[in-house]
């Protein structure tokens, strides 16, 4: 079954949507999405146990949950805040967003999202 | 060497509190961190935000949570080893433990609590290909000693505190020339040090280049050049001395990872049936650090991790010593002289 047909069969359960995460190896990921629990992108993430950091803990404070949008399911529009940090961090392309910033709603059902890659420290230091 | 009672790796909240309930049990406690202020996260990432589930605070800034620490535990007259992180751990002779710090200061304890929250803080590189080539050449992450810059030329890339500090530190009190290169017109820092920035460029003491961004270094043996690239694709060449990336820092469980503790998705497992040990006799840790089935990374959690990890701490400092749970209502607080 290709992609799109895949996300055409998703079915539109009240309280929870399907959300497709590329991780940074190119593997897909279909995740079970709850709209209820007031969670974000990034929180749905890590309870998957996808590698996405999450350091701030959602306050758009460090960018370690960069994604891409690749689907029109979320607007490309950031926060001032959201937008400040990501002018700070690397591989940003237009459709960036940070994954804390985006809730999960009904209207998420079959979105889909690229990890971007993780920014390198020194640990020289 | 430092001798003391309980060595503390990480002053956040929860390393922060430990102290206190050391105290309370006569334990006199040092605490150890890569950051230059204690606090933790609570300092580098968000002071200013509220947090709501301290149990009677119904909101309060995670700065004035670290500062009200600092005051509870001030009777307690707590040890501290700042902007150095614990590298090594070792057994002495006599069975205590030996931490020393990449700087090479040296801390002597029977008990060892690693309180290391997310880990070590440590600065954000950016992805340029021979960036490798330029560190310590003329490419730094922190600024450690500022003599050295000045009368130079400096380049500092980012928008937020230390970008824009540093920038009027060197442009204010060294004659050094200054530009200050950030992608975007909005800086994240505090506004007096944007507005300040910003009257200097327009004074000509510092060189602000807006919507840009460094894409290339260059220079025999050490960085002389480097090449900025703007939002209308021109690219520009500007001499330097220093190029200084300060794009904030990011935690890594960093030197602990190798000490032989048993790690599970990048923290401590930690028996928390008992006392929040690790599978080295010793050593506990607590907070965010740990972990254990039904963990929560809560600072309240960590709190009560610290309380019931220092009873066990005195239990091994000294096991035939009796003790009884001592209510401060009844007993106050009777700090060190």
């Amino acid at each position: 079954m290709g992609l799109m047909d895949l996300i055409k069969s998703f079915s539109m359960e009240s309280n929870f949507v399907k959300i497709i995460i590329i991780d940074r190896l190119g593997k897909e990921h279909h995740l079970e999405a709850p709209t209820d629990m007031n969670m974000n992108l990034m929180e749905l993430c890590k309870s998957y146990e996808l590698p996405v950091e999450g350091t701030c803990g959602g306050m758009a404070m460090c960018a370690s949950c960069q994604i891409y949008i690749e689907s029109n399911h979320v607007s490309l529009e950031r926060s001032k805040d959201e937008q400040a940090m990501l002018d700070e961090a690397w591989n940003v392309q237009e459709n960036s967003r940070l994954g804390c910033q985006i809730k999960l709603t009904t209207q998420l059902n079959g979105l889909i999202v690229k990890l971007a890659p993780e920014t390198a420290t020194d640990e020289d230091w | 060497m430092i001798k003391t009672d309980i060595i503390i790796i990480g002053a956040g909240p929860v390393g922060l509190f430990t102290v206190f309930e050391a105290g309370l049990l006569k334990l006199k406690c040092h605490l150890i961190d890569s950051l230059a202020e204690p606090g933790g996260q609570c300092s580098e990432i968000y002071p200013k935000k509220p947090i709501y589930d301290i149990p009677g605070h119904p909101s309060i800034l995670a700065g004035d949570l670290v500062k009200n620490l600092m005051e509870q535990i001030k009777p307690f007259k707590p040890g501290f080893t700042l902007g150095e992180a614990a590298s090594k751990i070792e057994k002495s002779e006599d069975n205590q433990f030996v931490v020393t710090t990449k700087l090479g200061t040296k801390h002597m304890a029977p008990v060892v609590a690693i309180a290391g929250g997310l880990g070590v803080f440590i600065p954000r590189k950016p992805p340029i290909t021979n960036l490798l080539d330029y560190e310590n050449k003329g490419v730094a992450y922190i600024v450690k000693d500022p003599e050295i810059y000045r009368n130079k030329k400096i380049v500092i890339s980012g928008g937020g505190d230390s970008a824009l500090d540093w920038a009027l530190f060197f442009a204010n009190n060294f004659s050094s020339k200054v530009t200050l290169i950030h992608r975007s017109q909005s800086f994240r820092a505090h506004l007096d040090s944007v507005q300040q920035a910003m009257n200097m460029a327009e004074k000509e003491k510092i060189n602000l280049m807006l919507d840009s961004e460094v894409i290339g270094l260059d220079g025999y043996n050490k960085l002389e050049k480097i090449t900025v690239k703007n939002k209308s694709h021109e690219e520009i060449v500007i001499e330097t001395d220093y190029w200084l990336p300060l794009f904030g820092l990011t935690p890594k469980l960093g030197p602990i990872a190798n000490w032989g503790l048993e790690i599970e998705k990048n923290a401590i497992v930690v028996n928390n049936a008992t006392d929040y040990s690790t599978n080295i006799d010793g050593i506990y840790a607590i907070g965010d650090v740990n972990t254990y089935p039904g963990k929560l990374k809560l600072i309240l959690c960590g709190f009560h991790e610290a309380t019931i990890m220092t009873q066990a701490a005195f239990k091994k400092i000294h096991p035939n010593k009796k003790n009884v749970l001592k209510y401060t209502t009844v007993s106050g607080v009777n700090g060190f002289d």
